[in-house]
C-alpha cells in the first residue's frame, strides 16, 4: 500500500551543547575551532586520580532550557555513569544522568501547514560531550586508522528527548528548527548544526493507518542538517513501507545516513546488545534546587518566539507573515528590536529586513550576528529617506555599502555624492535637458499619451544618476510639458 | 549449583573490553562462582524499606564557577601517549573486523 | 646519633634547634634504604636526587623562619597518589610507565610543607589485595618476619615505616588498605572521614570508600601528618568543606569517663586467640585510665565483607575501564581494531586479580543482576551505616581487633581470593559507613608477630580518636622495631 496509508511515527533524541565558557566538570575552554587536543587537561583526558567539579553555569543552562520546553524541572536530581568503550570517550564512561534527570516533561509547539502541533518533551537531561574522531578514510568503515581530538571532550551537553508525537518527516524538520529557535531565544545553546552544537537522532517506525501499536523502529544517525533530518526520515519512511509492502519485518538497528548517496545503511557492528551499566556517579554528589532558584530564572527567561510573535503583531502592527518571519530567528529578532529602539515604523524596518538586509544576508553567506551594520545606523538610513535626503533607490546603494564597510550612512552619502537634489532650479536644468534631448517621446505625450511620462521622469534619475528627488523630478516635468502644450 | 557459568563469564568479559584465555575462563569462572556464594548471605538480608547509600557523607551541590583555567601544554598532553600524530591521539580502525 | 630510629617530631625538633639538617635525615634514610631495601623490597621508585634537593628547600625554609610543623621531614609515597612527571604505576603492567603531568592535592601539600619524598612505595596491584602479593614489582616483606606479608594493599608504605626506610609514609584505604598493613607491621595507620582528606590524584579503586591516610610510627607523628593532609579541596567534589583542625593539639587528655564500645562481632569466629589476648589488653588498659568499657553490637557487620565486595569490584570495573591504551598506558600489539586493542591491552596490562574484580564489578552492575548485587549492596551499606549511628548514640569510640591475624605467610592466601578477602573482616564497615577507624600496635605475638587493635569514632571525631589512641600508646609502650639484621 502506498506511504499514505502509513502512519509514520517519529522521535527525536536531541543534543544541544550549552553556551559555557568552560567544560562541565572542569575549567577548559569550550570555544570552536582550536588547535586539536589543546584544551584539555587532566580531567577531561581522563587521567587516572581525576575528579569532576560541576559548572553551576551549566546547570542553569539545563534548568532554562527546561523551562523553555515548558518541563518540569526537578528540585533533586544526580549524575550516573553510561559505562561503555569507545576511543573518544576517555574514562570509558560518559557522566549523565539516568533516572533523576535534571527536567521532566514538557511540549513544543508549531504550527504546520496552517495546524497546531504539540510535541510532547519526555525529559532533558545534561551530560559530557566526548571527543571527536577524525578518520583517515572517507567513512568510518573504509578507515584504517582514527584520530582523537579531545577538545570537544566534556563540554556540556543537554539531550532533550521526544515523545513519538511525530507524524512526518517535515513535522520533524520544522520541530527541530522550532527546538533550535528555543533554545537559542532561551540563550542556553547556539545550535549550529554545522559545528556539531545542535546533533539529532531519529527514531522512526510505521503502523498501518488506525492501528495503535507502534511497528518496529530504526534508529537514524549522522544526519548534519535540517533538511537531511528530513531527507533521511523521507528515505526511511519509504523503505520501510516497502518492506512492509512485501511483508519483509523490519529490523530493530541503529542506521547512519549518507548525505551523498542520500540512503540510510546499518551501522556495522557485532552482535553485543547495549547494557550500559548505569550506576550512580560516586565522585559527584546530588543537585538540590530550591523553588526560588527555578522561579528567578523562570521570571528572567528571555521572551520565547511564541510570544514574541504575538506582541509583534500587538505591539508593532505587524503582518502575521512578518511576525513570523522574523521571529523564526533569534538574531533576525534581536536586531529588528535594536532597530526600532531608534526608528519607530516597524513595518518599515520589517520589510527593509525580510528585503534587503536578507538578500546580502543569503548573497554573502554571512551570519545574522555578524552583519557589519549597526541597527542604529539602518535607523539611521530610515530618517535619511524620510527627510528626502535620500531616494529609496539611492537607500539601496547606501545600505550595500553600509553592509560591506560598516560606515554610517551619513558618511557614506557625503563621501560618494549620494544626496538628492531638492535644489528646484537644478531639477529644472535636468528636465530642460530632457525634453530637449528626447522630442519624440515629448511630442507623444503633448499629442495625450500621458503615459510616456513614466519614461521621461525616468531619464530624469538617469541624467541625475539617481539623484533627484523623484516627486520634484515628476511635478517639474509635468509643468514643463504642460507649458509647451 | 552454579551461580554463574562460563558463558556469562565470557559475555562479562566481553563487556569489560577483557581478553581471556581458556584456562583464565575456567579459573574465573570457579572463583566468581565460589565469591558468588559467599554473596549470597545478602539475599537473606531483608532490605525492603531501605534506601540505598551512594556516598557515606552528606554533601550536596557542589559546583565551580563558569571560568576558564589553563589546559596543559601539548607535551604534557601526550607525554603518555602510546601513539601520537599530527597532534592527535591515533588508534586502530574503529569498526570491528569480522 | 642514630636518626632513623626517631620519630617525626622527634626530627622536626632536632631541625628546629638546627642540631640537624633535613639533608642528614634524608641522607640517613637513603643509606638505610640502600641498606635493606634489597630484603623488604618497600620501593619500586626512588628519588633520590629530588629528595636531597627538598632536603636543601627545607633546611632554608627552616633558617627562613618559614617552616611548618613537618618541614624537612622526609615521607614514602604510595604508588597510586599521582607526583608530577614521577612514574606513577599503581604496581600495574598497564601504567609501568606512566609520567603523570600533574600532583595529587596531598602531594601539592606535602611539597608546600617542604618534605622531601624518598621514593614511591609497594602495593598490591591498583591496591586490589592484602598483602602486596599482586604487585608486579614483587611483593614487599613484613620486616618482623621477612616470610610473611607486610599486609596489603599499602604494604610498601607500611614495610618503609616498619623498617625504618621512611618516618612517614603515605596510605589509601579502600577497605582496609592502610589498616591492615598497619596492624601486621606494628606502626600506626590512620583511615580518615570520607570526604576529610582529598581524592584528587589519587588513582581510584573504589570512588566511594577510597581515603588517603597517614603512617607513622606512633600515634603523634600520625596525627601530625594527618593535620596537613586535611582539609578541604575544591578539586574533589566529595571533599568536606571544613575548618582545619590542629589533630595534635587534642592528644594527651584525660579520657576518664570516655565511652568505649566492644562490639561483640568483632569478637566472634575464626579470631586468633593471641590477638584476641592483645586486644583485651589493650581494652583492660583502656579501663585502667578511667575509660567506661561497654559490650555493644553492630548486628550488620557480618554482611559488611559481602557488601563491601560488590560496591568496591563495581565501582572500580567503571574507574579502570580507561585504561584502554589510547592516551596512556601499555598498548597491545593485537591491533587489528580498536576493540581488539583494547581487549588485549586490558588483558596483557592487568593481572588476574585486578580482572577477576573487573569481571565481578561488571557482572554486579549488568543488566538483570544490578538489583540483586549491586543495589542490595548499597542497601546493606545503609543498615550498616545505621548500625554505627546507634553504637555512637551510647559510645564514643569502637574498639576491634584490625585483623583477625597477625602476618600470614607468602602464598598462604593468595590462591584463594576468597581467604584474601576475608583478611578484610574487621576493616571493611568503616569505609561503607565514611567514619574514620585507624590501626596501632597491640603488642606482639608469642612468634613476635605485631598485632594490631583498632579504634572506630563517628565521622569526623579524629580527635577523639587519636586521644584515645594516644592513652592506648602510652598504656601498651613501644613494640619496638624489627631487628632486620642488616
Amino acid at each position: 500500500m502506498p506511504l499514505e496509508d502509513y502512519t509514520i511515527v517519529i522521535g527525536l533524541e536531541v543534543h544541544a551543547e550549552l553556551m559555557t565558557e568552560t567544560k562541565l566538570f572542569c575549567g577548559c575552554s569550550t570555544s570552536f575551532g582550536s588547535e586539536a587536543n589543546s584544551q584539555v587537561c587532566p580531567v577531561c583526558l581522563g587521567l587516572p586520580g581525576t575528579l569532576p567539579v560541576l559548572n553551576e553555569k551549566a546547570v542553569e543552562y539545563a534548568v532554562k532550557a527546561g523551562l523553555a520546553l515548558n518541563s518540569d524541572i526537578s528540585l533533586l536530581s544526580k549524575f550516573d555513569r553510561k559505562n561503555y568503550f569507545y576511543p573518544d570517550l576517555p574514562k570509558a564512561y560518559q557522566v549523565s544522568q539516568y533516572d533523576l534527570p535534571i527536567c521532566l516533561g514538557g511540549h513544543v509547539d508549531f504550527i504546520v501547514n496552517g495546524e497546531k502541533k504539540v510535541i510532547g518533551i519526555t525529559r532533558v537531561h545534561l551530560e559530557e560531550e566526548a571527543g571527536k574522531s577524525v578518520h583517515s578514510g572517507a567513512t568510518i568503515t573504509d578507515s584504517e586508522f582514527s584520530l582523537e581530538d579531545y577538545n570537544r571532550c566534556g563540554i556540556p551537553l543537554i539531550e532533550i528527548v521526544s515523545e513519538p508525537d511525530l507524524r512526518s518527516p517535515e513535522e520533524a524538520r520544522i520541530y527541530l528548527e522550532t527546538l533550535r529557535n528555543i533554545l537559542r531565544y532561551a540563550g542556553v545553546s547556539d545550535c549550529k548544526m554545522e559545528e556539531g552544537s545542535l546533533r539529532c537522532d531519529a527514531n522512526i517506525s510505521l503502523m498501518p493507518k488506525g492501528a495503535t501499536k507502534f511497528g518496529t523502529r530504526t534508529e537514524i544517525k549522522n544526519m548534519n542538517s535540517f533538511r537531511s533530518v528530513q531527507r533521511a526520515l523521507e528515505y526511511e519512511a519509504k523503505r520501510h513501507a516497502e518492506l512492509l509492502d512485501r511483508g519483509e519485518k523490519i529490523i530493530q538497528e541503529t542506521r547512519t545516513w549518507d548525505e551523498a548517496s542520500g540512503v540510510t545503511e546499518a551501522m556495522r557492528s557485532k552482535e553485543e546488545a547495549h547494557d550500559y551499566r548505569y550506576f550512580p556517579e560516586p565522585d559527584l554528589v546530588p543537585i538540590v534546587l530550591t523553588n526560588e532558584f527555578v522561579n528567578d530564572l523562570k521570571d528572567n527567561l528571555p521572551e520565547m518566539p511564541v510570544a514574541k510573535y504575538h506582541r509583534y503583531i500587538t505591539e508593532y502592527g505587524l503582518p502575521e507573515y512578518d511576525a513570523d518571519l522574523i521571529t523564526a530567528n533569534k538574531d533576525m529578532a534581536d536586531y529588528f528590536e535594536e532597530v526600532i529602539k531608534h526608528y519607530k515604523d516597524a513595518k518599515v524596518v520589517a520589510n527593509w529586513l525580510m528585503g534587503e538586509f536578507m538578500r546580502l544576508v543569503n548573497e554573502q553567506e554571512v551570519d545574522i550576528t555578524e552583519v557589519k551594520v549597526k541597527p542604529k545606523h539602518l535607523a539611521e538610513m530610515f530618517a535619511l529617506q524620510d527627510k528626502g535626503v535620500i531616494s529609496s533607490k539611492i537607500a539601496k546603494t547606501v545600505f550595500e555599502e553600509m553592509f560591506n564597510t560598516g560606515k554610517d550612512p551619513a558618511t557614506i552619502v557625503k563621501e560618494k555624492g549620494l544626496v538628492q537634489i531638492t535644489d528646484a532650479s537644478e531639477i529644472e536644468k535636468i528636465v530642460e535637458e530632457v525634453i530637449k534631448t528626447n522630442p519624440d517621446p515629448v511630442a507623444e505625450y503633448l499629442s495625450g499619451k500621458e503615459k510616456v511620462l513614466g519614461f521621461l521622469v525616468g531619464q530624469v534619475m538617469k541624467l541625475s544618476r539617481g539623484k533627484a528627488n523623484p516627486q520634484m523630478a515628476n511635478e517639474f516635468l509635468k509643468k514643463a510639458l504642460d507649458q509647451l502644450k | 549449583m552454579s551461580l554463574i557459568d562460563k558463558k556469562t563469564v565470557e559475555r562479562v568479559a566481553d563487556l569489560a573490553r577483557l581478553h581471556l584465555t581458556e584456562e583464565e575462563k575456567e579459573d574465573m569462572t570457579k572463583s566468581l562462582n565460589e565469591i558468588l556464594e559467599f554473596e549470597q548471605k545478602l539475599a537473606n538480608l531483608d532490605t525492603d524499606d531501605v534506601e540505598p547509600t551512594i556516598h557515606a557523607i552528606e554533601l550536596k551541590n557542589v559546583m565551580r564557577k563558569d571560568k576558564v583555567e589553563e589546559s596543559l601544554s601539548i607535551r604534557d598532553v601526550f607525554l603518555n601517549a602510546p601513539d601520537e600524530a599530527e597532534g592527535f591521539f591515533k588508534v586502530p580502525r574503529i569498526v570491528e573486523l569480522d | 646519633m642514630e636518626l632513623i630510629n626517631k620519630s617525626a617530631l622527634e626530627l622536626r625538633d632536632l631541625l628546629d634547634k638546627r642540631e640537624v639538617s633535613s639533608r642528614e635525615i634524608v641522607e640517613a634514610y637513603l643509606e638505610r634504604i640502600e641498606a635493606v631495601e634489597p630484603k623488604v623490597n618497600s620501593f619500586v621508585t626512588l628519588t633520590k636526587e629530588q629528595a636531597l634537593k627538598d632536603a636543601d628547600k627545607a633546611d632554608k625554609m627552616i633558617k627562613d623562619k618559614t617552616a611548618t610543623s613537618l618541614t624537612g621531614i622526609p615521607i614514602a609515597i604510595k604508588d597510586n597518589l599521582c607526583t608530577y612527571h614521577v612514574k606513577t604505576t599503581c604496581c600495574s603492567k598497564i601504567i609501568k610507565d606512566f609520567l603523570p603531568p600533574y600532583d595529587a592535592t596531598v602531594i601539592t601539600k606535602i611539597k608546600e610543607a617542604g618534605m622531601p619524598i624518598l621514593g614511591k612505595t609497594n602495593m598490591d596491584e591498583f591496591a586490589m589485595g592484602s598483602s602486596t602479593e599482586t604487585s608486579i614489582f614483587g611483593p614487599s616483606k613484613n620486616p618482623w618476619d621477612l616470610e610473611r606479608v607486610p599486609g596489603g594493599s599499602s604494604g610498601g608504605s607500611a614495610a618503609a615505616v616498619a623498617a625504618m626506610e621512611a618516618p612517614l609514609a603515605l596510605g589509601s584505604d579502600t577497605g582496609g588498605s592502610i589498616r591492615q598493613p598497619a596492624a601486621l607491621t606494628g606502626i600506626v595507620g590512620i583511615k580518615p572521614t570520607y570526604g576529610l582528606v582529598s581524592r584528587y590524584g589519587l588513582i581510584a579503586f573504589a570512588s566511594s570508600l577510597d581515603q588517603i591516610g597517614p603512617f607513622a610510627k606512633n600515634v603523634s607523628d600520625a596525627a601530625a601528618l594527618l593535620t596537613l593532609l586535611a582539609g578541604h579541596d575544591r578539586r574533589d567534589s566529595t571533599s568536606l568543606p571544613l575548618e582545619k583542625v590542629d589533630y595534635l593539639q587534642n592528644l594527651g587528655q584525660d579520657i576518664k569517663g570516655l565511652r568505649v564500645g566492644v562490639p561483640v562481632e568483632f569478637f566472634a569466629e575464626g579470631i586468633d586467640p593471641e590477638v584476641e589476648s592483645n586486644v583485651k589488653n589493650s581494652i583492660k588498659a583502656l579501663e585502667e585510665f578511667g575509660a567506661e568499657i561497654i559490650e555493644i553490637s553492630l548486628p550488620h557487620s557480618e554482611y559488611a565483607l559481602a557488601a563491601y565486595y560488590l560496591v568496591a569490584t563495581a565501582e572500580a570495573s567503571s574507574n579502570l575501564a580507561r585504561f584502554d591504551g589510547v592516551r596512556y598506558g601499555h598498548r597491545s600489539k593485537e591491533d587489528r581494531d580498536s576493540v581488539t586493542m583494547f581487549k588485549h591491552t586490558r588483558a596483557e596490562g592487568f593481572g588476574p586479580e585486578v580482572k577477576r574484580r573487573i569481571i565481578l564489578g561488571t557482572y554486579a552492575l549488568s543488566s538483570g543482576f544490578y538489583d540483586a548485587y549491586y543495589l542490595k549492596a548499597l542497601k546493606t551499606r545503609t543498615l550498616i551505616k545505621q548500625d554505627f549511628d546507634e553504637a555512637f548514640k551510647k559510645v564514643d569510640v569502637l574498639i576491634t581487633p584490625t585483623t583477625p591475624s597477625p602476618a600470614f605467610k607468602f602464598g598462604e592466601k593468595n590462591k584463594d581470593p576468597l581467604a584474601m578477602y576475608l583478611s578484610d573482616i574487621f576493616t571493611t564497615t568503616a569505609n561503607l559507613a565514611g567514619i574514620p577507624a585507624m590501626s596501632l600496635p597491640a603488642g606482639l605475638t608469642s612468634e613476635g608477630l605485631p598485632v594490631g587493635v583498632q579504634i572506630f569514632a563517628p565521622a569526623l571525631k579524629e580527635d577523639i580518636m587519636l586521644n584515645t589512641a594516644y592513652a592506648l600508646e602510652k598504656a601498651i609502650g613501644s613494640i619496638g622495631f624489627p631487628a632486620l639484621e642488616v
